[in-house]
């Protein structure tokens, strides 16, 4: 038997993992999973920035996958599109860094400079 | 829970089911499996999308990329493409979504653009054997708002301000059913849902039950409250078998939960529902006769008054509405009933389903706003008519419906619009005949089926739907007098006023509405012995035309019945007592030199 506030409860939990059905208009993170992607590492930084957004309980961001963006030579990347702002790329990342990321870009809005392809290229 | 990255959500509605999606789900597993990519991806089986023309549908979220016939061996090509490296199979989407330089929204199409989806709304977007999704997406909500906040008189004032109208085909108010339950004296009540849908060609109910089975029965709960009812029944044919197995799940996740039961969320309500099985006789959608049937009874209606609302299931008072009906209670109590009647003409609010079938191109499920016209459902979403046809009428209501034709398509839609066309709503079941149909042999096709399905308790409906079948199938058979017509018309005012039940008062109307927008083509039957539309075998001629025939003798070779005779590079004759009207020769004739009229 399940009480009013149990309802509540699985409702918000089941949102969590189900919301992506529905139209996103939250924060994108993506990462590239071309074989180049791939063969960087791209796996882990894709797990990692999983297992970080599960932990905060960010319901409203969206990890995808896109393909190789011609760039191979700075994969794993990774994209952070939030709305109404530019997008970002990380370049050379790994699951650290990605975990970086997402606590602070993500979570609080502060870029991570040094990360972003424009650090890679100065 | 876990989170996953990915949710491949793969149709397992009947039709969808019927073209293999089980083997692709399978196949989607062992693929993923292989790629080890079990943790970051799901496959979820859910209910009907409504395109069920270009079935099995896969959508993939985040991108929500829709796969269109999609086949078992597509599926590796999906998981290694799209989910490992991220790229689209762009082969396989719906060629709709599309353009050269971008992938359209789904939302974007045309098919789903004039869509609004409220009694659909979770059909394909939730997992229907998972009672946890359906309460994410705002589940049982609308039952804990009742049994908490509102008191049973409040609830049905609710339901009549939304002006709800009954979907099963009618349109009687819903509310004033819910009141006149409510108000009949005594403390056992109950909550009946109407599943027998029986019209050809009609699958809206099948969809809901299939996709969103908890809707149906957290409906039902509040039903139940309103009128003080205990128990509920749902009477849904033996025919669905998905939707049997689906609602038997749900009964029981309810019932896990407490959702059903005694003490209903800790209140002092309590309410069960348990499934009735019809074996598909169209009458039991009729409600006096499912109440008959329910109760163990020969499934045959009785005259009323009293309505069931007084002496409904067991002599007690009882409700009995459609699955659709339901389908729209829990969001009307969730979002007010004044964003119910924005949506909508003056009399008839909301949306309405509708399932398109025949001659169209996106056969499926589409709802709409009451008001849209059957131009648009017919063209701009439905896909107009195949291979380039021109469309000739489209049947509403089923047999128990009348026809639509070409001039009439500008008429929005809504309950008593298509009343005043000699048409009904009905269930809301389309069906869209092209050139190629003959309007004579309809109206024969539906009398058929309603003459079949009549229970014989009423002679109007037993003898005169009989009478009238005769009386086609001898205009079909070119056999047929001017005054046929006059006598069909004659017989079907009289079945009309005096049959017993809604089966026979609407039978006729088939006949009604092709007689009234298709008169010229009983005419041609009678008058000249010909078909217009080249259907009726009867009346079928095939000829070889002097011009064209080359004397190749293919034909006469082809010919099963010998009837062809001639001799090479002359003109081929056919011997009409011979002919069988099979078609053949004009199938394999090389210069077109063959015509049927």
């Amino acid at each position: 038997m399940k009480s009013i506030k149990d309802l509540e409860e699985i409702r918000k939990k089941t949102l969590d993992t189900i919301n992506l059905r529905k139209d996103q208009s939250g924060i994108r993170v993506v990462v590239g999973m071309a074989t180049c992607g791939i063969a960087a590492g791209a796996r882990p930084v894709l797990m990692s920035i999983m297992d970080e957004i599960k932990k905060n309980e960010l319901a409203d961001v969206v990890v995808a996958q896109t393909g190789c963006i011609g760039m191979c030579r700075l994969e794993p990347i990774v994209e952070v599109y939030r709305p109404g702002e530019e997008k970002v790329t990380y370049v050379k990342m790994n699951p650290s860094k990605a975990i970086r990321v997402i606590n602070e870009h993500i979570m609080k809005g502060k870029i991570v400079d040094k990360y972003t392809i424009g650090a890679e290229e100065k | 829970m876990k989170m996953y990255r990915s949710h491949i959500m793969i149709c397992r509605g009947t039709g969808c089911s019927s073209s293999n999606s089980e083997q692709i789900a399978k196949n989607f597993e062992e693929h993923i499996k292989a790629h080890g990519l079990q943790n970051e991806v799901i496959v979820e089986r859910t209910g009907c999308f409504g395109l069920c023309a270009l079935g099995p549908i896969v959508i993939i979220y985040p991108e929500a990329s829709f796969y269109s016939m999609v086949k078992p061996e597509d599926v590796e090509e999906i998981v290694k493409e799209h989910l490992v490296k991220g790229r689209v199979v762009k082969r396989l989407l719906y060629a709709e979504t599309v353009t050269e330089d971008r992938i359209k929204s789904i939302n974007e199409v045309n098919f789903y653009k004039k869509q609004h989806r409220v009694a659909l709304r979770n059909c394909g977007v939730i997992n229907p054997e998972n009672i946890d999704e359906y309460i994410a997406f705002d589940g049982y909500k609308a039952l804990t708002k009742c049994l908490t906040e509102l008191k049973p008189q409040e609830v049905i004032d609710i339901i009549k301000q939304s002006a709800l109208r009954g979907r099963g085909g009618a349109g009687f108010p819903t509310g004033m059913k819910w009141s006149f339950a409510a108000a009949a004296p005594g403390n056992e009540k109950y909550v009946c849902c109407n599943a027998d849908e029986g019209d050809p060609g009609a699958f809206m109910d099948r969809s809901v039950l299939e996709g969103d089975p908890h809707a149906v029965l957290e409906a039902m709960t509040i039903a139940g409250y309103a009128i003080g009812g205990n128990q509920g029944y749902i009477y849904v044919r033996a025919e669905y078998p998905i939707a049997v197995k689906r609602l038997g799940i749900a009964i029981s996740q309810a019932r896990a939960y407490g959702l059903l039961g005694k003490n209903i969320l800790g209140t002092d309500f309590s309410f069960d529902i348990e499934i009735r099985l019809g074996a598909g006789a169209f009458v039991c959608g009729e409600e006096t006769a499912l109440i008959a049937s329910i109760e163990g009874q020969r499934g045959m209606p009785r005259p009323r008054p009293p309505f069931p609302a007084n002496k409904g299931l067991f002599g007690k008072p009882t409700i009995l509405n459609n699955v659709e009906t339901y389908a729209n209670v829990c969001t009307i109590i969730n979002e007010g009933p004044e964003w119910f009647t924005s949506m909508g003409t003056e009399k008839s609010k909301g949306t309405k389903v509708f399932a398109l079938g025949g001659k169209i191109n996106h056969t499926g499920l589409v709802e709409v706003p009451m008001g849209t016209t059957m131009r648009e459902i017919i063209y701009e979403i439905g896909g107009g008519c195949p291979n380039g046809k021109a469309f000739k009428a489209a049947q509403t209501g089923g047999p128990s419906g009348g026809c639509i034709p070409e001039s009439k398509l500008d008429v929005p839609i809504d309950y008593d619009n298509l009343i005043a066309l000699g048409s009904m709503m009905g269930s809301g079941g389309l069906i869209v005949m092209d050139e190629d149909n003959c309007m004579v042999d309809i109206a024969r096709f539906f009398l058929e089926f309603t003459c079949d399905e009549s229970c014989g308790k009423c002679t109007p409906c037993r003898e005169g739907t009989k009478r009238m079948l005769e009386i086609l199938d001898k205009i079909t058979k070119g056999q047929g007098e001017m005054e046929d017509i006059d006598k069909l018309e004659n017989l079907a005012k009289n079945i009309k006023n005096s049959a017993l039940c809604a089966l026979g008062q609407t039978a006729p109307n088939p006949i009604l509405s092709t007689l009234r927008y298709f008169r010229d083509e009983y005419e041609a039957h009678i008058r000249d012995k010909k078909c217009p539309a080249g259907v009726c075998q009867a009346l079928l001629q095939y000829t070889i035309s002097k011009e064209k025939c080359k004397g190749c003798g293919i034909c006469a070779k082809q010919c099963p019945a010998t009837a062809i005779s001639g001799k090479p590079k002359e003109t081929y004759v056919i011997d009409q007592e011979k002919c069988i009207k099979c078609g053949v020769c004009m199938q394999k004739c090389p210069f077109k030199a063959i015509s049927k009229g």
